[in-house]
């Protein structure tokens, strides 16, 4: 089971082996959608870091804490997206309080992380993992930092298919599929890294 | 005017408004499940269960929800729809529910759901949004099982029960494997754009 591993083999397994985006098939949407654009990426990848590990630290307490000694782990699904939804406001205004240049740089995307999946997902898996509050934090870590690289690498490779020539039906979206594919196939190599 | 019933928005979801092949929505439960047929089509009904019954209870009390917070007050009705069918699979499919695995609760934040809710919903009457419902859960289905047939054809050699190639068939293993999924997804596009590229040259 993943969480007898120790901690640096979580982190390894979340950022590399079991790679959100390109082996996971999670948050897709943000993957296609901001790719194009590598400062959109990288502002979407720190966001994403950012509040993932706050946001799945406050779920595993909730769960833990609420949810499971008042019996009521049937609520998960409607606790945890109302957690993240309010944690993310809550995060919006300390930041641009505190922070005002941290927010200028991820301001548009704090909004767009509530629909994000992987945010939500990652809650989940840290819960059906059954790890300790550590497990977790270093699980999110692993599970954001795969997805800024994940994200960060295909918007490079985005920018310089685009001065490539690609057939005409290939152009856009679909071109982009098969870079993500190479790129997966890429990331199917890191399996044999460790035996879980 | 309009219709109270209208067949139109039941037939919308099929092609021209196809929320994955002209949206580009939904992409992750799409990619994930489609290496087996079977898990497809279980994804597919919970999928339309969901979108019908949110689409129909949204838009039943869509004159009662005060604007400025109908978008958290719709995720909660979605997010009870997704509880009902996760427990409901627990119970009576369990391998179905193990194989979706995480893209079940996932159902919450897909960008189909909630996107239906907010611009078909609750603007039109309940039966209207009841065939809305129905026509994109059904586009959803049509697209993933169809993808699903590719990936476990060409993959494994079978089609849910049956042997396609008989038994010395060498299978085609990357397709199963996650870099099939985008490969195959990619290729469907591109034949979807270069048929409506010839459409316009006629």
């Amino acid at each position: 089971m993943l969480n007898q591993l120790n901690p640096g083999l979580i982190f390894l397994s979340a950022f590399l082996v079991n790679n959100i985006l390109l082996i996971k098939f999670i948050a897709l949407c943000s993957f296609f959608g901001l790719s194009s654009s590598f400062s959109a990426s990288l502002g979407m990848g720190l966001a994403v870091v950012f509040v993932m590990v706050m946001s799945s630290s406050v779920s595993w307490a909730v769960y833990h804490f609420l949810l499971v000694p008042l019996h009521l782990e049937y609520l998960r699904t409607t606790t945890f997206i109302l957690t993240i939804a309010s944690l993310v406001q809550f995060e919006e205004i300390i930041i641009r309080k505190k922070a005002p240049a941290l927010y200028r740089a991820l301001g548009i995307y704090l909004p767009l992380i509530t629909t994000n999946c992987a945010i939500l997902a990652a809650a989940f898996l840290g819960i059906d993992y059954q790890f300790n509050f550590l497990q977790n934090v270093v699980y999110s870590l692993g599970v954001s930092g795969g997805y800024c690289l994940a994200i960060l690498l295909f918007a490079g490779l985005r920018e310089r298919v685009s001065s490539a020539p690609v057939p005409s039906s290939f152009q856009g979206v679909p071109i982009a599929f098969i870079t993500a594919s190479l790129m997966s196939l890429a990331f199917l190599g890191f399996k044999g890294l460790f035996k879980l | 005017m309009k219709k109270l019933v209208n067949w139109q928005s039941f037939t919308a979801g099929f092609w021209k408004e196809n929320p994955i092949l002209t949206l580009m929505l939904g992409l992750c439960p799409l990619l994930a499940i489609s290496g087996s047929v079977t898990d497809s089509i279980g994804m597919g009904a919970a999928f339309t269960f969901v979108l019908v019954g949110s689409n129909v209870i949204i838009s039943a009390i869509r004159r009662l929800v005060p604007n400025q917070v109908r978008i958290p007050v719709f995720i909660i009705i979605i997010a009870a729809f997704v509880t009902i069918t996760d427990y409901f699979l627990a119970a009576f499919i369990p391998g179905l529910k193990k194989n979706l695995g995480v893209f079940l609760p996932l159902i919450v934040v897909n960008c189909i759901v909630l996107g239906r809710a907010e611009a078909f919903a609750s603007r039109n009457n309940v039966v209207n949004s009841l065939l809305d419902g129905l026509g994109m859960g059904a586009g959803f289905t049509i697209v993933i099982v169809l993808m699903a047939a590719i990936r476990e054809a060409l993959g494994n050699g079978t089609l849910g029960p049956l042997r396609l190639f008989g038994p010395h068939y060498n299978p085609f293993l990357i397709m199963i494997l996650p870099p099939g999924a985008f490969l195959v997804l990619g290729f469907l596009i591109a034949l979807k754009n270069s048929l409506s590229e010839r459409g316009k040259k006629c």
